[in-house]
């Protein structure tokens, strides 16, 4: 027996180890509490916030989405609920002078998300896959439309808000300024990543992971799948509805968009980009999407149409997100063999940077006709200005995207052979690709 | 009241055939390369506004052949460039990358022609009333559309039961593997069945344009619905499919034309409760609560029945 347990169990980490992994959470929390003094003003705090919730948001997700293989297009539901009802406890708890600090309030969020994952969880993880994704969308569906009959809970189209300064003080803080929130938030983005961090070593989290990889294999242990489901369905609607909670916190007004299907989108966009296959996918993906969405959008005005398009192509050319597309390289970086494909990789880089560039211009002249076709030709995009108008322009940009796209595709290809033979090294020296 | 349930019947008869004109495509979809197309209902907009676009240049009647074949062709481009290549990463990509190209698409609508409706007519030799029941004029055109779904749903029973395509197309529903071991070009079949079930949706889109609303977010309206079809039908079951769509045709119709609430039927509630959420649900009529049937019906089956009305197939 005892043999059998040493040789199930992984050996206790090394020292080392554990300083490393201890020093790594130590290093986060001083980098949160010293990133308002590099960046001071209060745009980079509001989208220090917003990154913040979104991390939140999407960790919490990707426990539906990476962690048990649930693809769920309504999970914005818990995080809108829980932003509606912390609005709703604000209120209360101003009124009644209730002796509840601002800081614990977001449990607030939590717990409701938590009850009503558990109210829909049950009938909405009976089945996997697809069903599930259908079923998840219908239930948001259901939940966004009657959040609207529903007025004067809901605040109909307009919503309601709340002031976060009328409640009990703590330490003399009020949460007026940006940066107590920016440290809320923080706060509460460490609390949560760790939490979920530690929700994935646990035993639930390993099942979660067998029911996403071979729910068949658990039911055979002994497992039933659909209770393993539920579960990691509820602790997903417990972090999302503190991320909702944080996000009514902030802005200090709740209403029906939280719950909508945008929101949904938002948070699978995010995940996805990042990468569903580690733990810090969602985090890369949560702060990639936010700088994105707030830095696109004062570049071009259809800056949705490329949020879609870089969606589609990750989907496509990098199923595991940003973060997978990095760990790709891990075993070439241990096993040294790095430096054969980056050259290709250079090589490649330039035609990709064409076409894409050929196909902004394009895309740019096309909407230049389409939206505002009155307007002066002279347009900027991404911060160059040129001549829709020009025929130069528009030759350029066939040119740029259709030579770019049959060069890209003949370097890609080159890329692929590299990258075969250093797989194959690294994989003679004994590193598992 | 029997006016009321004439009409009503009538238009959600109208309305199921509608939704199952994209169902079965959507069905079959399904069946055959185990993927829901996320980007099903943005066919059917890019079918109304191509509709619309082509009525403007050619006419009507041209553009209800076009609309449908250029979202075919599109449709069968997606499979053949974009399905293809995700497939080897699994479902869960196949059905996010329909997700993203319903975004992509509905954004492009929104570049092309714009937020707001656009003006898709009715066309004049389909503009007079078919015919008047107890003092309602029924449009000639409603019927016209009756006809058409009519027509495609008997042409599609038809082609599916009684030609070798047909015979293929069913058997690939509950076996698609061995379609492929019996040496039917399955990709080839794949993307015929894309383009066909695109273009039906597109043929939906076209008629429906004229008499729904034709604007950028029709896809993000009708698309919710259409799953909720699916799921409650049975996924993978075009019997299934065509039972929901009637139910939810009909029940969204009869809902809206119903004007009881709580309110009406027990009085008004006391004065204490005149201001709180009670009140919400005590004063909504049955007519403002028809947009969730569909998902309250899909709730419902679920914990009735969680393989759909006449599904058999788990995912």
């Amino acid at each position: 027996m005892t043999e059998i347990t040493s040789s199930a169990a992984p050996p206790l980490p090394a020292t080392a180890e554990k300083l490393k992994f201890y020093g790594l959470w130590v290093t986060a929390a001083v980098a949160l509490l010293l990133l308002p003094k590099i960046f001071g003003s209060g745009g980079s705090l509001t989208t220090f916030s917003l990154i913040g919730i979104s991390i939140i948001f999407s960790l919490s997700y990707n426990i539906l989405l990476g962690q048990t293989g649930m693809l769920s297009f309504g999970h914005a539901v818990y995080y809108g609920l829980g932003g509606f009802l912390v609005i709703h406890a604000i209120n209360i708890i101003g009124v009644n002078k209730l002796p509840i600090p601002l800081p614990i309030v977001p449990l607030i969020g939590g717990l409701t998300g938590l009850l009503f994952a558990v109210l829909l969880g049950w009938v909405s993880t009976q089945r996997s896959g697809t069903a599930f994704a259908m079923i998840s969308l219908g239930v948001a569906e259901l939940i966004a439309s009657s959040a609207l009959i529903l007025r004067t809970f809901f605040g109909g189209e307009a919503g309601i808000s709340a002031n976060r300064t009328k409640l009990l003080r703590m330490f003399d803080w009020n949460f007026g300024p940006q940066i107590q929130i920016y440290y809320l938030v923080a706060a509460w983005t460490l609390i949560a990543v760790i939490a979920m961090y530690a929700l994935t070593r646990t035993p639930l989290g390993r099942m979660c992971n067998a029911v996403r990889d071979n729910p068949e294999r658990v039911q055979f242990v002994g497992y039933d799948p659909h209770v393993v489901r539920y579960f990691a369905f509820c602790f997903a609607g417990f972090f999302a509805g503190i991320a909702g909670a944080l996000a009514a916190i902030n802005f200090e007004i709740a209403n029906s968009a939280y719950l909508g299907a945008v929101q949904s989108g938002t948070v699978l966009f995010a995940t996805y980009i990042g990468g569903v296959g580690f733990f810090i996918g969602p985090i890369v993906g949560a702060i990639f999407v936010t700088l994105l969405s707030l830095g696109l959008s004062d570049l071009t005005p259809v800056w949705q149409l490329y949020f879609g398009l870089i969606f589609i192509a990750v989907v496509v050319f990098a199923p595991g997100g940003i973060t997978g597309l990095l760990m790709m390289h891990r075993p070439l970086l241990k096993a040294g063999t790095l430096a054969k494909v980056l050259p290709s990789y250079l090589i490649a880089f330039v035609p990709t940077l064409a076409m894409i560039a050929g196909l902004i211009l394009s895309i740019e002249t096309i909407v230049h006709y389409t939206v505002n076709p009155g307007d002066d030709s002279h347009i900027k995009a991404f911060g160059v200005s040129f001549d829709a108008a020009s025929p130069y322009i528009w030759a350029m940009a066939a040119i740029l995207l259709i030579g770019g796209f049959l060069v890209a595709r003949k370097t890609w290809t080159w890329v692929g052979h590299a990258w075969d033979t250093a797989t194959s090294v690294a994989r003679e020296k004994g590193i598992a690709a | 009241m029997l006016e009321l349930t004439v009409i009503s019947t009538l238009n959600g008869v109208l309305f199921g055939m509608l939704l199952f004109l994209m169902a079965s495509g959507l069905t079959v979809i399904f069946s055959m390369l185990g993927v829901l197309n996320f980007a099903h209902a943005s066919f059917y907009m890019l079918g109304a506004f191509f509709g619309f676009q082509i009525s403007r240049w050619f006419g009507f009647w041209p553009a209800l052949v076009i609309a449908p074949l250029l979202a075919g062709a599109i449709g069968a481009g997606v499979e053949r460039f974009g399905l293809r290549r995700v497939h080897k990463n699994g479902h869960v990509a196949e059905l996010l990358f329909t997700f993203g190209l319903a975004f992509v698409i509905e954004e492009i609508v929104q570049i092309i022609w714009g937020k707001s409706p656009v003006d898709f007519r009715v066309p004049p030799s389909l503009d007079f009333s078919a015919f008047t029941i107890f003092s309602t004029n029924y449009p000639a055109y409603k019927m016209f559309m009756l006809l058409v779904s009519i027509a495609i749903f008997a042409g599609l029973l038809i082609v599916l039961k009684k030609t070798r395509i047909g015979l293929i197309v069913q058997a690939a529903l509950t076996h698609p593997h061995m379609v492929g071991h019996l040496g039917h070009n399955v990709g080839r079949i794949f993307m015929l069945v894309f383009g066909v079930g695109t273009a039906l949706a597109a043929v939906a889109g076209v008629i429906a344009g004229p008499a729904l609303v034709t604007q950028a977010n029709m896809a993000g309206l009708l698309g919710p619905i259409l799953f909720v079809v699916v799921v409650v039908g049975g996924l993978g079951s075009l019997p299934g499919a065509f039972v929901a769509s009637l139910l939810i045709g009909l029940v969204q119709t009869f809902a809206v034309s119903m004007n009881g609430s709580l309110s009406g039927a027990f009085g008004p509630l006391g004065p204490d409760y005149a201001s709180t959420w009670l009140a919400d649900i005590w004063g909504v009529t049955i007519a403002q609560i028809a947009p969730i049937m569909p998902y309250v019906l899909l709730v419902l089956i679920l914990v009735f029945r969680p393989m759909g009305l006449l599904g058999t197939r788990d995912t």
